[in-house]
C-alpha cells in the first residue's frame, strides 16, 4: 500500500524531530539538534529491515519515492520564501564564500588523489576489459538520481 | 469578473497554485538548462536561482520578509516550501541510500565525505564572520550552506536563524554547485580526475549531487556513478552534524 510508505516516512521524520528536540533540551540549546539527519538514519534502517524481511513492496517504494522526487521543487519553493532583499544588502559574501569553498575542495581532491598513489584510469580499465565505447551510453548515471 | 473568479480560485487553492507555479518554474529551468547552457548548468540549480530571484522581486513588491509568499495569490508557496514538507522530502531522499553500496566507497570515500563537510563549513563560517555575521547561529547556518544548499536551510531552521541568513546560506550553496558544474572540466586534469577512485573522492568532497553529476558528466560521463555514490551521502551527513556537533563547537568558540 502506498500509504505504508508515506506513513513510514512520516513516522521516521517525526521520530527524528522529537529526538532532535530532546537532544537540544538536554544540551541546553534552543534548537533541533540533527533531527533531519537522525530521521534519515531511521529511514535507512527501516529500509534495511524491510529488505531483509522481504517486505519491501512497490507501494512502499512509491509512497516514499514520490516525496523524494518532490524534493527539488520543494527546495525551489523554499528559496522563493526567503528574505532575499535583506540578504542582497550584505554584499558579495556569497560569492566569496562559494569561490573559496570550491577552491579549497578542488585542492583537497588533488591532494588526496596524489597521496593515495596511482590507480587505473577509466580508459585503462575499459581497455583491459575490452568494453570500449558501446557501454559508455549505458553508464550515464545522470538519469537516475538527480538532486 | 473573470479576473476575480481566477484570483479567488487561486487563493482558496493556494497549495495547488504553488504546485502549478513551481512546476512552471521547473519546466522553464529545464528548458534554459538545455538550450541556454547546453546542459552544463543543471536545471535544478537554475530553478533555485529563479526561486531566489522571485523572492527578491516579491520582497521589493510587497515590502514583506517572506519573499514570494507575501503575495496573497502565492501564499501556498509558503506552505510548499515550509519546514514541514521540506524536512519530509529531504528525509525521503535517504531511502535511495543502499547500505551495501556505501561499503563500496570504502575508507577513502568516508574520509573525503568528512573532509568535504568540515572544509566548506569552516570556509563558509569564516566568510560569514568576515562580513559581520559573528553570532554562532548565523556563522553555523552560512557555513552549513557552503556544505550544500540543503544543509544550510535545514540547519538554519533547526537552530533558529534569520530568514535573510537562510537566504544567504542557500545562495552560497547554489553558487558553489554552479561553480562545480562549470569548473570541473577545466580543473579535471590538474586534480587527476580520470579514474573511479578520484571520482569517489571528488563526490565526497564537493557534495551537492547536482553539481557533482553535472560536473563529472561534462568531464567524463563514465565517472558520474562513482561521484554520485559518495555525493549521495553528503546532504544526510551534513544535516546530521551541522545543526549538532558543528553548531555546538561554533558556540563554544564564539559564544552566543
Amino acid at each position: 500500500m502506498t500509504i505504508s510508505g508515506v506513513a513510514l516516512l512520516a513516522i521516521c521524520t517525526l521520530f527524528g524531530a522529537v529526538l532532535g528536540d530532546l537532544l537540544g533540551m538536554m544540551l541546553g540549546v534552543k534548537a533541533n539538534v540533527g533531527g533531519v539527519g537522525l530521521a534519515m538514519i531511521f529511514l535507512i534502517a527501516g529500509r534495511h529491515w524491510l529488505v531483509r524481511r522481504k517486505l519491501l513492496n512497490e507501494g512502499i517504494k512509491l509512497g516514499i519515492g514520490f516525496w523524494a522526487a518532490f524534493y527539488i521543487p520543494i527546495v525551489v519553493a523554499m528559496a522563493a520564501n526567503q528574505n532575499v532583499v535583506a540578504a542582497v544588502e550584505s554584499g558579495p559574501m556569497v560569492a566569496i564564500a562559494a569561490i573559496a569553498t570550491v577552491l579549497a575542495c578542488f585542492a583537497a581532491v588533488a591532494l588526496i588523489s596524489r597521496m593515495s598513489g596511482r590507480t587505473e584510469t577509466m580508459d585503462e580499465i575499459e581497455a583491459r576489459e575490452g568494453t570500449l565505447t558501446p557501454k559508455v551510453a549505458q553508464q550515464d548515471g545522470l538519469g537516475s538520481v538527480v538532486r | 469578473m473573470i479576473a476575480e473568479a481566477i484570483s479567488h480560485a487561486l487563493r482558496v487553492n493556494a497549495l495547488l497554485t504553488a504546485f502549478a507555479f513551481v512546476g512552471l518554474v521547473m519546466w522553464l529551468s529545464a528548458a534554459l538548462s538545455k538550450y541556454l547552457t547546453m546542459g552544463r548548468v543543471h536545471g535544478s540549480a537554475i530553478a533555485i536561482m529563479i526561486g531566489l530571484a522571485l523572492a527578491f522581486w516579491g520582497g521589493i513588491v510587497t515590502g514583506g520578509k517572506s519573499g514570494l509568499s507575501d503575495i496573497p495569490m502565492l501564499s501556498g508557496i509558503g506552505l510548499m516550501g515550509g519546514a514541514m514538507l521540506r524536512d519530509f522530502a529531504i528525509v525521503a531522499t535517504a531511502f535511495e541510500v543502499d547500505v551495501e553500496k556505501a561499503k563500496k566507497a570504502g575508507l577513502i570515500g568516508a574520509v573525503a565525505l568528512v573532509l568535504g563537510t568540515i572544509l566548506p563549513f569552516i570556509v563558509g563560517a569564516l566568510a560569514a564572520a568576515a562580513y559581520g555575521y559573528t553570532d554562532a547561529v548565523s556563522m553555523t547556518t552560512i557555513g552549513a550552506g557552503a556544505v550544500t544548499y540543503i544543509v544550510g536551510p535545514v540547519t538554519g531552521a533547526a537552530i533558529g536563524a534569520d530568514s535573510a541568513v537562510i537566504a544567504l546560506s542557500i545562495a552560497t550553496g547554489v553558487f558553489k554547485a554552479v561553480l562545480v558544474m562549470i569548473g570541473t572540466p577545466f580543473v579535471a586534469g590538474m586534480i587527476g580526475l580520470n579514474n573511479p577512485r578520484t571520482a569517489m573522492v571528488f563526490g565526497g568532497l564537493m557534495g551537492t549531487v547536482s553539481g557533482v553529476s553535472a560536473g563529472l558528466a561534462a568531464t567524463d560521463r563514465r565517472l558520474v556513478p562513482y561521484g554520485a555514490l559518495t555525493a549521495t551521502f553528503h546532504t544526510g551527513f551534513g544535516c546530521l552534524v551541522a545543526p549538532s556537533i558543528f553548531y555546538l563547537i561554533v558556540r563554544l568558540i564564539v559564544g552566543n
